[in-house]
């Protein structure tokens, strides 16, 4: 007997992924036929790598600087299944106050991930990369810092809330994020791409947007919204009203739990376990379940 | 009539003298509850006093200034913030109402330590 197994499955079986962390979206689910479209009914999964800190220097924090990413590169080419695409939630680069060094170093990020197999692979900025400079050399080498793009019958709006040095999305992006959202038809599903949460889940760290409530007050109004960010180098699930926010590990170094000690640095590495707290997401958008599943990957398998 | 003078001088010399007591203390009441003044420089990356020491109930104003580049003043238990640009005074007005160590921070990216620029307010 022939016994068909979906990638998922095999995921779970094969224990290669870390724990797989259910997200509902709250999508009415599709009925069979509701949509003229196949590709709209087609189940399909992204990858989400972020704060990848391109030109970081730190021995205590992570020795292998500069070979974290390219082993995550490798890590992500080596996926049985390739995803649809791939996007980095910003902090490409390690911030420096050299224009000069940062185009070099955003440079240096973009060849090595031009080494990905898949060909649609989406960029945003972090304030290291875009905060000094209003992202002008990001936008060089990578285009707009917000924008949207349509996947399979999901709307995803990337947002930049780093640009602005205040940490803040602004007046003009707000409207833009509302005349957007406001084309979308009310059942479309909606994915937020950001770097800094939405919300403010630590704002004495920094980890927060100045004026996030008002873009999570115009998302609220769409009723499948889900958010997916970086920026606090580690794994956070967080629900605000019907809107799910899932915060993404690092690829340099991991932070400490929001508050948890006095000040935030980064934490040790542990020689014990290399590149413990370190790694990367599968993202699988299941529409007939109307949820997402995420599977953390680390960067080297053990 | 003289002699009616003369017997209200002295009262009068005494309500002169009430009067400009009572101006005294209102005035010194008034410099006793007036906002003390705390002044802050920021520069990257650090805030100088480091630690500023503040009574409850004790009404000051801090006067922030900015040494290089624009920096912030975040201070989210009070849900107060600032920008400081170079060459202009930032004003903040607070009246703490307990005791504890409030820190704030710069949330204006200001450079490569800016994630370490940060200080606090201890309440006592």
């Amino acid at each position: 007997m022939a016994v068909t197994i979906n990638r998922r499955d095999f995921l779970k079986f094969a224990g290669i992924g870390g724990v797989v962390f259910a997200s509902g979206l709250g999508w009415p689910a599709r009925s069979h036929g509701a949509s003229a479209n196949p590709s709209e009914t087609e189940d399909f999964y992204f990858v989400q790598l972020s704060d990848t800190h391109w030109g970081f220097t730190g021995p205590e924090a992570n020795p292998d600087a500069a070979g974290t990413l390219p082993k995550a590169v490798a890590a992500v080419n080596d996926l049985r299944t390739q995803p649809d695409f791939i996007v980095f939630t910003g902090d490409l680069t390690h911030t420096t106050e050299d224009p000069k060094d940062r185009r070099r170093r955003l440079g240096e990020f973009k060849e090595i991930v031009s080494r990905l197999k898949v060909p649609d692979v989406r960029f945003m900025p972090g304030e290291h990369d875009g905060s000094l400079d209003q992202s002008k050399a990001f936008q060089e080498f990578f285009g707009p810092a917000h924008y949207t793009f349509d996947h399979k019958g999901v709307h995803f709006i990337v947002l930049d809330n780093v640009s602005d040095p205040r940490a803040r999305l602004g007046d003009a992006q707000l409207q833009w994020l509302q005349e957007d959202l406001s084309k979308q038809n009310p059942n479309s599903k909606v994915v937020v791409f950001t770097h800094r949460p939405l919300f403010d889940l630590y704002p004495q760290w920094d980890w927060a947007t100045a004026d996030g409530s008002q873009a999570t007050k115009i998302l609220l109004q769409h009723p499948n919204v889900t958010v997916f960010y970086g920026h606090i180098h580690q794994e956070n699930h967080h629900m605000t009203g019907h809107i799910a926010h899932h915060a993404a590990k690092s690829l340099i170094f991991p932070l400490p739990a929001p508050g948890s000690q006095p000040k935030r640095a980064p934490v040790p590495w542990d020689a014990g376990a290399p590149y413990k707290g370190l790694g990367f997401r599968e993202v699988e958008a299941d529409l007939k379940q109307a949820k997402y599943e995420i599977t953390e990957f680390p960067v080297m398998r053990s | 009539m003289q002699r009616t003078i003369a017997r209200l001088a002295p009262l009068a010399v005494f309500s002169v003298f009430i009067v400009f007591c009572g101006l005294t203390l209102f005035s010194s009441g008034a410099a006793q509850t007036s906002e003390r003044i705390v002044k802050i420089t920021a520069h990257k990356f650090e805030y100088e006093p480091s630690e500023i020491y503040l009574k409850v109930g004790e009404p000051v104003v801090l006067e922030l200034i900015s040494k290089d580049v624009t920096h912030g003043f975040n201070i989210p238990d009070f849900g107060l913030r600032a920008d400081l640009e170079p060459g202009e005074t930032a004003r903040v007005r607070l009246v703490p109402e307990k005791a504890g160590t409030f820190e704030f921070h710069c949330d204006n990216f200001c450079g490569i330590d800016h994630e370490s620029m940060s200080a606090a307010i201890i309440v006592q």
